[in-house]
């Protein structure tokens, strides 16, 4: 190949690659002259410098899944230097001009976290970045020895030849950067991978373990002022008058100033609900201060409404036909000519995401730029949101990454950036935001509610003929700008989740149900709300069938195959990695041989995000107190990055879902949230948690993100379990005080 | 009249409102933002810190409360490079995930193995900390770790 002028090179770059990265850095460390000593950017996601330390950047949202971690090891694995000489940097959320519109474009690709998208989505690219880096460094190694390229090896972080000759990455570096690599390098295949799925520690570890570790909240500079809001607490209520004399009494109070909502059943774009801000020059302050306000608010539509009223509408609803999602056949003939139908509802509760790390914001304002600190999910809207309440170009707009405390799907809104903006505004100070707990679980954007009407057809000979699945659900579409093309039923209604397409006459409907919240998302948002009816309600078919549930389910799961899936981790379902994952969990806790006395076992399987999990659970109840004597997660997500991380995201997933089954809802009384903080809304602790047996299967497929596949079977087979050990189903969520005598 | 006690080792004075919570003080004040904000109510445990060497919840401990007193946080667990052996635990067994619950966990965990140095199944499951995440089942290994490391220590 021949060399190319750098301006030359960032040219090429810049068109052939889609513009991620290179051309930017080359800019920032000239790697000639008296600057050759500089540190060294090979491509916008390796720096090596001359001593030759290696840097590789992590552009993902940390929020416990792990990407700090396995997004560098896909680029470390084809740089082939090992781990240990890595240091992983966060890189910031960046943009470039474009010339197209909206005239910006991701530096670094895909930054945010959420649908279990990070490892998907830097599988090709991120590789590539590494596998980049190495090209060029192996082809300056090839000039500088007039060789063949093809002949030189790497590994140690070095180039080496058959004849002996060495030279470091660092002793590379200069030249490499000067070269351009091709479009597309070819990658490892995976027998070759030295690094991927072998199991590596959290790269944050002993920062964490030591308190240097650094969170949104944690942000802060020279002067700046802590703010707290007072929001309405009624949906789309307002404010209709603010005494804020005390507050302006308490010493270190600094301003309070009034933060504007969304009219009543407008999108919400930035905040979510009207307030009143208290600023001062500490927390405790603005606390002391808020708690001194008196505002008035106007109560809004649904300043009456509770949930009570709310679980009424919806089943009326589901008594009604709602509108066809999905239709397989004719459901009505098969139930007129089939032996017997079937038929249960289950209810889920609406959910808060309830982060470690409340959310927050800090934030610095300046005529030319903003600079922006937060735990966020969702960068890409925080950048859009700064950009239409300040005016500055988005360009313009700094947005540093730290790690968060928790997401969880709460931080795909970032509704508490535009608060802090719309105060910063106001003071005229750097600022940071910080919400309590009380205000967390009383303003999140919370898990829809809904019930499952389930109806099964069986043939005399036991086989199911016919399935419908009719969901009555506040609609997660309502007031979210990113959901406006999105069908009512977008979130609540899984129309192609197996059953469908094994069993003949199927039919999926859907009835919205109103409600005055903003529904959020919460992980794994449609599986945990609906794989909860499906795994149960198989489980009832099968029992009032006398199949034994891992045979039913291998018969809805059907012969292996792929068959196409519209929703997120589609476009296809191959339902023998289903059946696979469910038979893995059925053979390691002996499905087949006697079940202790007094104990039961349920099991479940889900297909999530692309990824395929199965749960199997062994307990018992004494007193109504579930007690787990065993918790099986087997999982299937193709080929693993980090073994370390998957297996905590599946433990932690399946505890997440367990904690949820078990005790957590939030209900209203009179438009008003009632649980309040942490006693209301009791997450598992460590007595409760089960160790969590989680098995992975072998895959060389291209992986499927797993922060979020471990949660929603595990719900059902605990539920399944405790019917097992108990007699008593449970259908409606949570488990509460249900298994309590008369209960 | 100023509140005087040790902080990490060093005489501190504090004389601004005595019912501020330690835990704002902390990382308000003193620049130690290892120790977590997470309810204000004393449920999660996130604000854990030593008084006294006693696992203490800062956010429910007034300023007022800690004349005379010895204050222990996360920064100041460790004997400068050397990790204390729940630290050290909590780094072989990769516990954290998010790792905001961490610091809190592991102070709480110090307490307990200062007082128990072979804590039951029962005594650990006393630890009430909340970690969302559910690393649970390592925090329990890395109690056991601990514990052996610091037996070790302590043997002759």
């Amino acid at each position: 190949m021949t060399s190319m002028d750098r301006r030359g090179f960032i040219r090429t770059s810049s068109t052939a690659l889609g513009g991620l990265w290179v051309g930017h850095y080359v800019r920032q460390y000239p790697a000639d002259g008296a600057a050759a000593l500089a540190p060294v950017q090979l491509t916008a996601f390796v720096r090596i410098d001359p001593a030759g330390s290696i840097v590789v950047g992590a552009r993902g949202c940390e929020i416990g899944q792990g990407v700090r971690t396995s997004l560098p090891m896909l680029v470390v694995e084809e740089l082939d230097v090992p781990w240990s000489m890595v240091r992983v940097e966060q890189l910031p959320y960046a943009l470039d001009a474009a010339p197209q519109p909206p005239g910006v474009r991701p530096r670094y690709g895909s930054q945010g976290a959420g649908g279990s998208t990070s490892i998907p989505d830097g599988w090709d690219d991120l590789r590539q970045a590494g596998a980049k880096a190495r090209w060029m460094l192996r082809e300056a190694a090839a000039r500088r020895w007039s060789s063949q390229a093809s002949v030189l090896k790497t590994g140690d972080g070095a180039v080496r030849h058959p004849d002996g000759r060495r030279a470091s990455y660092g002793e590379l570096a200069a030249d490499a950067a000067n070269i351009a690599p091709p479009d597309v390098v070819q990658l490892k295949t995976p027998s070759e991978f030295r690094l991927l799925g072998t199991r590596v520690p959290t790269v944050d570890a002993r920062d964490i373990v030591t308190g240097r570790a650094r969170y949104g909240i944690d942000a802060t500079t020279e002067g700046v002022l802590i703010a707290v809001i007072e929001r309405c607490p009624w949906f789309e209520g307002g404010i209709s008058s603010v005494d804020d004399s005390a507050t302006r009494r308490v010493a270190g109070v600094v301003d309070v100033v009034r933060i504007s909502g969304h009219a009543p059943g407008e999108d919400i774009r930035h905040n979510l609900a009207a307030g009143v801000a208290v600023v001062a020059r500490d927390t405790w302050s603005a606390i002391l201060g808020r708690r001194a306000l008196r505002v008035e608010w106007t109560r809004g539509p649904w300043a009456s409404d509770s949930t009570r009223a709310l679980q009424q509408r919806a089943a009326a609803q589901l008594q009604g036909t709602g509108t066809v999602v999905r239709q397989d056949g004719n459901f009505a003939e098969a139930a007129a000519s089939g032996a017997r139908t079937i038929e249960a509802q289950y209810t889920v509760p609406m959910l808060a995401h309830a982060p470690m790390e409340p959310p927050g914001c800090f934030v610095e304002l300046g005529p030319q730029r903003a600079r922006i600190v937060a735990s966020v999910q969702s960068p890409g809207d925080v950048s859009r949101i700064v950009a239409e309440l300040t005016g500055l170009p988005r360009l313009s707009i700094d947005i540093e990454l730290p790690r968060s405390g928790g997401g969880f799907g709460r931080r795909l809104r970032s509704d508490y950036v535009a608060e802090a903006v719309k105060i910063a505004q106001q003071v005229r100070r750097p600022v940071k935001l910080i919400w309590t707990r009380e205000d967390d679980l009383a303003h999140d954007f919370y898990r829809p509610f809904g019930m499952h009407g389930l109806s099964a057809v069986v043939d005399t000979s036991g086989r199911v003929t016919g399935w419908r699945h009719h969901v009555a659900a506040t609609p997660r579409p309502r007031r979210d700008p990113g959901m406006r093309e999105a069908p009512a039923w977008t979130g609540t209604c899984d129309p192609d989740a197996y059953p469908a397409g094994a069993v003949a006459n199927y039919e999926s409907r859907f009835s919205p149900v109103e409600f005055g919240m903003a529904p959020g998302w919460w992980r794994a948002p449609l599986h945990t709300f609906g794989a909860f009816a499906t795994e149960s309600f198989i489980d009832e078919v099968a029992t009032a069938t006398r199949r034994d549930p891992v045979a039913l389910r291998l018969d809805l799961i059907g012969a292996a195959r792929e068959q196409p899936y519209r929703d997120h981790g589609g476009p296809v379902f191959h339902s023998g990695r289903l059946a696979h994952v469910l038979q893995e969990a059925a053979r390691l806790i002996a499905w087949n041989s006697p079940t202790p006395a007094g104990r039961g076992r349920g099991i479940a399987c889900h297909f999530t995000f692309g990824g395929y999990a199965a749960h199997a659970l062994e307990v018992s109840v004494v007193n109504g107190s579930v007690r787990i004597h065993r918790c099986i997660c087997v999982a299937d997500v193709g080929q693993v990055v980090n073994l370390a991380g998957l297996e905590a995201q599946l433990s932690g997933g399946t505890i997440d879902g367990l904690s949820t089954a078990l005790r957590l809802e939030v209900t209203w009384a009179n438009g008003r949230v009632q649980q309040r903080n942490f006693p209301d809304y009791p997450l598992m602790r460590l007595r409760e948690a089960p160790d969590v047996e989680v098995h992975v299967v072998q895959s060389t497929r291209a992986p499927a993100g797993a922060g979020e596949m471990g949660i929603p079977s595990a719900l059902p087979a605990l539920t399944n379990a405790i019917h097992a050990a108990t007699g008593k189903r449970i259908r409606t969520l949570p488990i509460g005080d249900q298994l309590r005598t008369g209960g | 009249m100023a509140v005087r006690f040790t902080l990490n080792g060093r005489d501190v004075a504090f004389d601004g409102d005595a019912s501020m919570p330690l835990l704002w003080y902390l990382r308000d004040y003193a620049g130690l933002a290892g120790t977590r904000f997470g309810c204000g109510v004393g449920a999660c445990g996130a604000c854990t810190v030593h008084i006294d060497e006693r696992a203490t919840r800062s956010c429910s401990r007034a300023m007022s409360t800690l004349d005379g007193r010895e204050v222990r946080t996360i920064e100041g667990l460790a004997q400068g490079e050397t990790l204390h052996p729940v630290q050290q635990a909590w780094l072989d067994e990769d516990v954290p995930q998010c790792g905001y619950c961490q610091a809190g966990q592991i102070m709480a965990a110090a307490a307990l193995l200062s007082r128990t140095p072979s804590p039951s199944d029962e005594e650990i499951n006393g630890l009430t900390n909340l970690c969302r995440c559910g690393t649970y089942p390592k925090i329990r290994k890395a109690l056991h770790r601990a514990a052996a490391l610091l037996r070790e220590e302590k043997a002759p």
